[in-house]
């Protein structure tokens, strides 16, 4: 297992390298920062002044060069915008789109699942139809267009829940949190729903699928033919099998869905690193960008090594091979 | 399990006319059409028949397993006096597991791969009696035992994919064993195994049969596995049991000429009759069976009467037969 993790580890830093040299250099070659960073009227030596200051006057090889020196003692750059690490004004902002992220992965699962378990077991059934036909929807439907309903109805038409900002946080256990306050709450809702819509149905699908395919195995008929009772058949024989390929899928997703987020934060006027970076690549300023790739992309292997070590845990047969 | 209701002449299984059938869009396939068995305590039972006969389905029907588009749909199965058809669902699952065990044919695929031996052995003690779980480890410790393996207190934190297939059906039948029930179905239950351990495990379930005195139905397709194995032997074809009777009644006089053909075509056939040493044809289709006896397409006896359903005739002792023009019993009196 340790040798596993170190080799996990060296392959991470292979891939960190290897990403921060494409977005570095595919954002210098998007367009010039100091266009947008410097008035309309700005002097030619206020210009050079500002490049020499923010090292855009190098050229790309040596500009890479110091950020990587600076990289590897934990320094990302400087925001052009707002002066300050990008590292920091990322992880300022992450919480509330870690947040997010969670609440829509949560109800993903705790929707998803029983749904696609009533829905495979029920196959052909008007129950079956029904769940079928509300999760193509979930996924056909274009994100916005559902986030703009889901505003439309519940805060516009309902008046039940407010449709933007993240409303009042509070600290639970050290993290600043909506899950604190009730108000935290109420902004939460919407966001998570329309953020888990489409996740809610692959779950449905992956659990449906994963259900049609272990009941008619031997091993079902032999769990009844031992007398156990369907519900333990169900919750333990079934689940625990379709539960790896689930797991797998949901934990590739959850990065998708903090990398994906922007949409809904940019519905819902969220405050999350999704909003950050649209900011950002809007006025080009570079050092935000590549943090927040870097950081995504680290949060990406992260998640799929726990993704790895989970599976090893659910799957005997994967866990007696493990070196 | 007491001990005060081992009767040994007690009949623990009467299946009469079972009818199990398949509703398929293409048609009806009458899996089990009027099947009848009795089956007695500390009694081995082999059920054979070729490929599709409906021997699995006859076993599924008794332990009320069928799934849709399969149904029951007449006969009756008396399980120690009571009636299994009709019965509710809740009743059957009390019984399955516990009083009626089934083992199935392929190892490989009957224990569920992410859960460990000790999991499912506790669960089927705690599916049918509340004791405590280490009582449950204590009793299923036991039964891997007495099935032979070595070190079970070890051994039970195994998962499936750790032993051999021959290893895993014996932990199958110490699944089985585990309330001591009254009949275990065994569908070809050393099918998928080497010969070797084939025979070991046939040997050791005779033993533990008769000291459990319980009874035991062996579905096979081998003729010569059961021969060594049985006490009764039930032939199956399309559905029905063309003959039945004691080992030594239908391997030394059988009536049936589909059983005649199956005896010719085992290892150990006797040298008469050489129209007999294999089956011509194949078994018909399941949705196109021929009317009146299903074999007539098949059989060197048939004429116009087995158009017309041939009824069950007894012999003079345990032995009866579904056939128009049965085999005469000795040698001689086939001479014209
Ligand atoms: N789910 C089903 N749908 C339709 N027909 C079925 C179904 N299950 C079984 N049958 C039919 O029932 C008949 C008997 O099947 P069964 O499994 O009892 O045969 P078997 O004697 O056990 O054969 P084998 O030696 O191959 O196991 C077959 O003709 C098969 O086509
Ligand atoms: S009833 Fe007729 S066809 Fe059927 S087995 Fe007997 S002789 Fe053959
Ligand atoms: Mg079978």
């Amino acid at each position: 297992m340790t040798a596993f993790v170190i080799r996990r580890l060296l392959q991470a830093m292979v891939v960190l390298f290897v990403t921060s040299v494409i977005v570095f250099t595919g954002v210098y070659a998007i367009g010039d920062p100091l266009e947008i960073l410097l008035p309309a009227d700005a002097t030619m030596a206020e210009r050079a002044q500002v490049a020499r200051s923010l090292g855009l006057d190098q050229p790309l090889i040596v500009q890479y060069g110091r950020f990587l020196m600076n990289a590897l003692s934990g320094n990302l750059g400087t925001s052009f915008v707002y002066n300050r690490p990008s590292i920091s004004i990322i992880l300022d902002r992450l919480p509330a789109t870690l947040e997010l992220a969670f609440s829509a992965l949560v109800l993903a699962i705790i929707i998803g699942i029983p749904l696609g378990l009533w829905s495979g077991l029920r196959r052909g059934s008007a129950v079956d139809e029904t769940i079928m036909t509300g999760s193509i929807l979930g996924f056909s439907l274009p994100n916005f267009w559902q986030g703009m309903m889901l505003i439309m109805i519940f805060s516009v038409y309902l008046g039940w829940l407010p449709s933007t900002g993240r409303g009042q946080t509070g600290t639970i256990l050290g993290i600043e949190t909506s899950f604190a306050t009730w108000d935290g709450i109420r902004h939460l809702i919407l966001p998570a729903i329309n953020l888990s819509l489409a996740k809610i149905s692959l779950v449905i699908r992956l659990t449906r699928t994963g259900v049609q395919e272990t009941m008619p195995l031997d091993f079902i008929k032999f769990a009844r033919a031992r007398g156990l009772s369907s519900r333990r058949i169900v919750t333990v024989h079934v689940l625990k099998n379709i539960l790896i390929p689930i797991i797998t899928v949901i934990g590739v997703e959850f990065g998708s869905l903090i990398a994906f987020a922007v949409v809904t934060e940019t519905i819902f006027s969220w405050p999350g690193v999704g909003k950050l970076i649209i900011d950002s690549i809007k006025v080009l300023d570079r050092p935000v960008v590549v943090a927040y790739i870097l950081v995504v992309v680290t949060m990406f292997i992260t998640i799929n090594l726990i993704v790895d070590i989970l599976y090893s845990i659910l799957d005997p047969r994967i866990r007696s091979k493990a070196p | 399990m007491t001990m005060d209701a081992t009767n040994s002449t007690e009949t623990i299984l009467e299946v009469s006319d079972l009818q199990t059938h398949f509703f398929t869009p293409a048609g009806v396939v009458k899996s089990v059409d009027g099947v009848s068995l009795t089956l007695k305590r500390g009694e081995i039972l082999g059920l054979v028949g070729e490929s599709g006969s409906g021997k699995s389905i006859t076993g599924f029907s008794i332990l009320g397993l069928v799934d849709p588009p399969g149904r029951n749909v007449g006969g009756s199965i008396l399980f120690r006096g009571e009636e299994l058809l009709g019965a509710s669902e809740e009743r059957l699952r009390s019984l399955r597991g516990n009083r009626i065990a089934m083992i199935f044919q392929d190892p490989m695929m009957t224990l569920n791969p992410v859960l460990s031996i000790k999991t499912h052995m506790i669960e089927t003690v705690l599916a049918h009696e509340s004791v405590s779980r280490s009582e449950a480890l204590a009793r299923s410790i036991d039964a891997l035992r007495m099935v032979g393996i070595s070190q079970p207190e070890k051994r039970i934190e195994s998962y499936p994919h750790e032993f051999s297939g021959g290893m895993r059906q014996r932990v199958a039948i110490a699944i089985a064993l585990l309330h001591k029930p009254d009949l275990i179905i065994a569908d070809e239950p050393t099918t998928a195994l080497d010969v070797t351990i084939q025979s070991q495990i046939l040997s050791e379930m005779q033993k533990l049969c008769r000291e459990l005195g319980l009874g035991l139905i062996w579905i096979s397709h081998d003729l010569g596995v059961v021969a060594g194995l049985a006490d009764r032997i039930a032939v199956m074809y399309a559905g029905r049991i063309v003959e039945q009777g004691t080992v030594d009644e239908v391997l030394d006089t059988p009536r049936h000429p589909y059983t005649a053909g199956l005896i010719g075509s085992a290892p150990a056939a006797n040298s008469r009759g050489s129209r007999l040493t294999q089956i011509r044809g194949a078994a018909p289709h399941p949705l196109n069976r021929p009317e009146g006896c299903a074999f007539r397409t098949r059989c060197d006896y048939a004429t116009d009467i087995c158009r017309q359903e041939p009824p069950e005739t007894r012999g003079s002792n345990t032995q009866s037969w579904r056939c128009f023009h049965p085999l005469a019993t000795s040698n001689l009196e086939t001479l014209p």
